[in-house]
């Protein structure tokens, strides 16, 4: 065995679920508490994750929730459609993507997802998460309040749970950049006939919302 | 220290012909010759070439290469989906580690571990379940603790348990 081989086995033996990173600093969240507590009087509820798969937040939700989580990857959804030029698909594509009943899920979580949404995608992807969402559920979003920096690479943001209060972000690469910032106007006219139960704005210049139906 | 990785070195041990691993009589063809191997005493290697369709079952730890359509059920043991492995199939086991690609619901009553390079397409049931970040999972996650939680104490209630054993119950927190 070969010293080499020492260290690849110490690299597999690393955390497999990619959780929480030490060292990699963790940003607060406020409306992710929320979301919990919303949901935690129910039993078995469904939750929606629109985000990548994230194998311990997973677990966290699992745990936390003891709920059924669909995973819905949207941003892989968002780059097929930029790497064969249908993006303009897009709108007819999420009026049929979501398989679920109405009135079937009691959350979702939609992390940053609308800002890489255009305002003709935003608003079919926006109508289908207002129909399956169930009566009192509850619905994760994240509005980014800047205008996104010129030349900058296209990233996709990881949300890795840490605890109720903390999320790590971790970058990777995506087909399309952040489209310019929803306004509050905006968001809630999309959203109809959600209301918006609460509303943050970090430090990170990043809005949280909490919609309820 | 410089312990052998036996996972991947066949034993000195003749293949068994009672390996409990049974493709059913059933099984629709094309059915390529079994090319299964014992790894070691309690583990089975299904080859790449192989491909099995119908149902598998077994009362010891497969790992899978080749591609399998069907069923497969391993009730007590853990099921491996090697690189190469393609699942066609409803799987059920104590725990499944999945480095190749599944397409089919997955249960398990220990874990689910899919690994960097893995693929899951379907719904998985399992108290413990770990996505590795290269994964791909599209599909539902159900780790039933909730109700596993909620069904013992009522179990208990159900049957009560023997005076020498009852443990005090524990009163909610004043607020």
């Amino acid at each position: 065995m070969a010293l080499s081989d020492l260290f690849r086995r110490k690299k597999d033996d690393a955390d497999p679920d990619a959780g929480a990173q030490p060292g990699v600093p963790a940003l607060p969240t406020k409306a992710l508490g929320r979301l919990l507590a919303t949901l935690a009087s129910r039993e078995q509820p469904i939750l929606i994750d629109l985000g990548p798969v994230v194998g311990s937040n997973v677990n966290f939700f699992g745990e936390q929730l003891g709920c059924k989580i669909f995973v819905e990857d949207v941003t892989k959804d968002i780059d097929r459609h930029v790497k064969e030029g249908k993006i303009d698909d897009l709108p007819a594509f999420f009026a049929q993507r979501f398989p679920q009943a109405d009135n079937s899920v009691d959350g979702i979580l939609c992390w940053d997802v609308f800002d890489f949404l255009d305002k003709k995608s935003a608003p079919s992807l926006a109508k289908q998460l207002t129909r399956i969402l169930r009566p009192e559920g509850a619905m994760l979003a994240f509005f980014n309040a800047s205008e996104p920096v010129a030349g900058a690479k296209p990233t996709y943001t990881r949300h890795i749970v840490v605890d109720r209060q903390n999320l790590q972000h971790r970058q990777y690469p995506a087909a399309r950049g952040k489209q310019r910032p929803w306004l509050n106007r905006d968001i809630q006219r999309m959203f109809e006939p959600l209301r918006i139960a609460e509303q943050f704005l970090l430090k990170t210049n990043m809005r949280e919302v909490l919609f309820r139906k | 220290m410089w312990k052998r990785d036996e996972s991947v070195k066949p034993t000195s041990q003749p293949a068994s012909p009672a390996a409990p691993v049974t493709p059913t009589p059933q099984a629709s063809a094309p059915v390529a010759q079994p090319e299964t191997r014992r790894m070691d005493r309690d583990m089975v290697h299904i080859g790449k070439s192989v491909i099995i369709k119908g149902e598998l079952a077994g009362s010891e730890d497969l790992t899978i290469e080749g591609h399998v359509e069907g069923k497969i059920e391993l009730k007590d043991h853990v099921l491996t989906i090697g690189p190469n492995g393609r699942i066609k199939a409803q799987v059920f086991a104590k725990a499944v580690i999945v480095l190749g690609e599944v397409n089919g619901n997955v249960s398990a009553t220990e874990k689910v571990d899919i690994r960097d390079g893995g693929s899951v397409d379907g719904d998985i049931i399992s108290p413990r379940v770990a996505i590795a970040e290269g994964a791909h999972f599209r599909g539902s996650v159900d780790m039933q603790r909730k109700a596993a939680a909620q069904s013992q104490p009522q179990k208990a209630q159900a049957a009560p348990a023997p005076a020498d054993k009852a443990q005090p119950q524990p009163q909610p927190a004043a607020r």
